[in-house]
């Protein structure tokens, strides 16, 4: 008997003050893999087509944050919206009205950046504890870390460092006990189904499987940030010696 | 006579960076918003002087650096009163001083706050990065070289657009609701995660003490007072926070977001500050004792504009 695929669920939208100068928008869905899907398109479309006094669009995992300035939003308002309306409420009511009008579904995908990863060794030292954990070996765990393009799901923690999902799952190494306080940057972290790309020299407790020779975050280039949610990241494997070469590329940088 | 358009560190003081009114739009890239920590301090010096509000100007903390005129300017000291002094004179606050080649301009001990700014006619010659001059320390860019003052730099002047500074009278009229009390409780409102806390916590944040903690910088003022339980703990995936944000971590302790804060955290909001309480907030030290009063995002609101009306008749002259 022929079985219909279930709907996918719709995910629910809601708009939350977060202080005096910024609105969440925040996506509700039984999988927050979905619900960050979501925002990262909504996120797009928005930054295409921001209402007045807005400073900012920066989203998170299953939210995205419009930091605003409370009196460009008022003086902007149409007149029938400041009939003594707060700003949040004016602000509130422009962004569902151009929820209503988005598509997200056509929402262009985001650029495909590939990024080389020199695997194990003293690039990644958790490697092979990543595989053991994993019941894998470390070529396994490359083999699943590089199969398919993954996304970019949100940049925080610090300037430039990216958030990117979702392996396997059979990558699901937890979060290390201890964190390290010094990871080299370029370092490639692992842990439940995710990846981050520590830009600089920061500490960490996320398990070091590689590292990359790319600069994530240059504030002095045109582009500071190599990546921003919404992008597809690509992950390719190098060996040491083409490690060095492209690092050797890099430098002499401002 | 005159010299070099600079002027020389002769002693840079305990913490003195270079802010403007911060780095926006580039939150989603994970770059604090950084810039100043007192937004009126910061626009008063600079109104004093005839320069745009963006126009940065030196956040100088507690203990002031010692500072050699290369070329003569116009300067204006605003904010924490830290004892200055132009050649051993007094230099009064929210004033605009002349000060001549060799001279110097030196603090002592802090009277009232902790955050005085000094511009100059005309402005820093900084090169801004990712759009703003304001100093970020933990990434090491913008302001000087992305650092605090350092002993014996040389810090490059614009020249001064060479027209009569308009006579300022007197200061901004900020509504009294606006500018309270040093010791007047900071403003909140109830933060995302609000209804987490059980009804004793939201009880004793708006009413029992909060000590600074000497673990308090830039980043955030880490509070110690009657501890904030969650009525359950969820797991929270992290969001974007602001200054003024009141996080919670698991010890109960809450921390007060400041102008160099990360751009999103994830542990339990029980409250925001008020903008306009921002100020008042960053000129409080460490061992100060806080209180807090629920105010609902309307009022806060209602405050910010009221605020932001003042900032506009300064820039268009009619402050």
């Amino acid at each position: 008997m022929m079985v219909d695929a279930p709907e996918p669920m719709s995910p629910t939208w809601s708009l939350h003050p977060s202080g005096d100068r910024s609105l969440v928008i925040l996506c509700t869905h039984e999988d927050p893999k979905v619900a960050n899907g979501w925002c990262r398109a909504l996120a797009r479309a928005l930054a295409d087509d921001l209402p007045a006094g807005i400073d900012g669009v920066v989203p998170a995992m299953v939210s995205v944050a419009l930091h605003y300035a409370p009196d460009r939003v008022l003086d902007a308002a149409p007149e029938p919206l400041r009939d003594g309306s707060s700003p949040y409420a004016i602000l509130a009511e422009q962004v569902w009205a151009r929820m209503a009008a988005f598509d997200l579904d056509r929402v262009p995908a985001g650029r495909e950046i590939t990024i080389p990863v020199c695997y194990g060794g003293d690039y990644g030292p958790d490697l092979q504890e990543v595989a053991d954990i994993s019941g894998l070996t470390p070529q396994e765990v490359i083999a699943l870390h590089t199969a398919a393009p993954v996304d970019v799901l949100a940049v925080g923690f610090a300037p430039g460092h990216p958030y990117v999902g979702y392996f396997d799952a059979r990558l699901s190494p937890g979060r290390r006990s201890s964190p390290r306080s010094d990871v080299p940057a370029g370092t490639i972290g692992l842990a439940n189904r995710q990846s981050v790309i520590y830009p600089t020299r920061l500490p960490g407790g996320w398990n070091l499987i590689g590292r990359t020779p790319l600069v994530l975050f240059d504030p002095y280039r045109a582009e500071p940030s190599l990546l921003v949610a919404g992008d597809r990241v690509r992950f390719v494997a190098i060996d040491p010696a083409a490690f060095e070469t492209l690092a050797a590329g890099q430098e002499g940088r401002p | 006579m005159s010299g070099p358009l600079s002027i020389e560190v002769v002693k840079p003081g305990l913490l003195s960076t270079f802010q403007d009114l911060g780095r926006r739009g580039q939150q989603h890239l994970g770059v604090p918003l950084n810039g100043v920590m007192d937004e009126r301090a910061h626009r008063t010096a600079n109104w004093l002087v005839g320069n745009a509000p963006g126009a940065a100007t030196l956040e100088m903390t507690l203990l002031g650096p010692n500072l050699r005129f290369g070329a003569p300017v116009r300067i204006a000291l605003s904010g924490a009163d830290l004892s200055a002094t132009l050649n051993g004179q007094p230099v009064p606050l929210n004033e605009a001083v002349q000060a001549a080649a060799g001279d110097v301009l030196a603090f002592g001990a802090p009277k009232r706050g902790i955050r005085a700014y000094l511009a100059v006619e005309g402005g820093y010659a900084l090169e801004p990065v990712m759009g703003s001059m304001s100093t970020n320390v933990r990434a090491g860019f913008g302001g000087l070289g992305g650092k605090p003052l350092r002993k014996d730099v040389s810090i490059p002047l614009s020249p001064a657009p060479g027209r009569t500074l308009p006579v300022r009278g007197a200061l901004p009229a900020f509504a009294a609701d606006i500018m309270r009390e040093p010791d007047a409780p900071l403003r909140v409102m109830a933060g995302r995660e609000h209804d987490m806390f059980t009804q004793e916590s939201l009880r004793a944040f708006g009413a029992e003490a909060y000590q600074i903690t000497p673990q308090s910088d830039r980043m955030g003022y880490r509070l110690k007072g009657p501890p904030l339980e969650r009525r359950r703990t969820t797991e929270m995936l992290s969001e974007a926070v602001t200054a003024g944000t009141v996080q919670v971590p698991p010890d109960g302790q809450p921390i007060v977001l400041m102008a160099d804060c990360q751009t999103s955290g994830g542990y339990p909001r029980i409250a925001h500050v008020a903008w306009v309480d921002l100020p008042r907030l960053a000129q409080c030290a460490p061992g100060a004792r806080l209180r807090f009063e629920w105010i609902d995002l309307a009022e806060a609101q209602r405050l910010a504009v009221s605020q932001a009306r003042v900032f506009g008749a300064m820039e268009n002259g009619t402050a």
